[in-house]
């Protein structure tokens, strides 16, 4: 089961979550990329800090201009 | 007039040059735009009801200040080809191996948001900002400190939605590498 979950998690790589990832903070990712994202977020640790480093930045880009 | 609302308006010049001059690459051009931009506020002290910060206020009439600069100067357009150039130097392949997997993994950055609190962090933002390709940023700055909406940005530079988010792609990328060598791998955010 666990190497199922694997497997469906990297049927998108890295490369391309990160620019769905980035795109999200333009555009409401369409219903298809954000479940193939969140599959692969549930498996990929590094993808999952990334995520979360854009968020950072974001807030980090509002406080500079504040 | 008071004082007192001049006063506050002279505290802000600082930021609201850091923030032209990314934009506008130009220092003459810069100083103009804020000084226009303090004029306007005086002029307009009626209309700032003090609902929001007297910065996000100044920002705001800035932000038209330096698209109308912009506009009308035209000084150093930022044509579709800088951007193509800048968009594909070098595409970021390095960051990926073949597969697509992280060829240098995120770190782990721990509590990133004691950062927030502390001015060196922005000190290491701002040299990070400077470090961007000059179209690069200035795409950058108009989506997350003058907060345009994407279309506006494409409208203004004339450029397409795909090229738009390959710009802020290119620039999220950078910064983040930026920050995670300079602030958090050096132990910043716990010194």
């Amino acid at each position: 089961m666990k190497t199922f979950r694997r497997a469906i998690g990297h049927l998108v790589s890295c490369k391309d979550v990160s620019h769905l990832l980035s795109q999200a903070h333009e555009k409401p990712m369409p219903w298809w990329s954000r479940v193939r994202v969140n599959w692969h977020l549930a498996v990929c640790s590094m993808c999952r800090a990334f995520d979360r480093q854009l968020g950072f930045m974001r807030e980090a880009m509002r406080r500079y201009r504040q | 007039m008071n004082a007192e609302f001049l006063k506050e308006l002279e505290n802000q010049r600082g930021y609201l040059m850091r923030v032209a001059r990314l934009q506008l690459r130009d220092t003459a051009l810069a100083e103009d735009v804020v000084q226009d931009t303090l004029a306007a506020a005086l002029t307009a002290q009626a209309g700032f009801t003090g609902k929001s910060s007297v910065k996000t206020w100044l920002t705001g009439i800035l932000k038209h200040k330096i698209v109308d600069a912009i506009r009308r100067k035209q000084r150093e357009p930022i044509s579709a080809s800088t951007l193509d150039e800048e968009a594909d130097l070098e595409d970021f392949e390095g960051l990926f191996k073949d597969n697509g997997a992280w060829q240098a993994p995120p770190a782990d950055w721990g509590d990133p948001e004691q950062s927030l609190s502390r001015q060196q962090f922005f000190d290491v933002m701002q040299f990070c900002l400077d470090k961007l390709p000059p179209a690069t940023a200035r795409v950058f700055m108009m989506r997350e400190v003058m907060e345009l909406e994407s279309d506006e940005i494409c409208k203004e530079l004339t450029i397409t939605a795909n090229n738009l988010w390959v710009i802020l792609y290119r620039a999220r990328m950078s910064l983040r590498e930026c920050l995670e060598l300079n602030w958090f791998a050096g132990g910043g955010n716990r010194a």
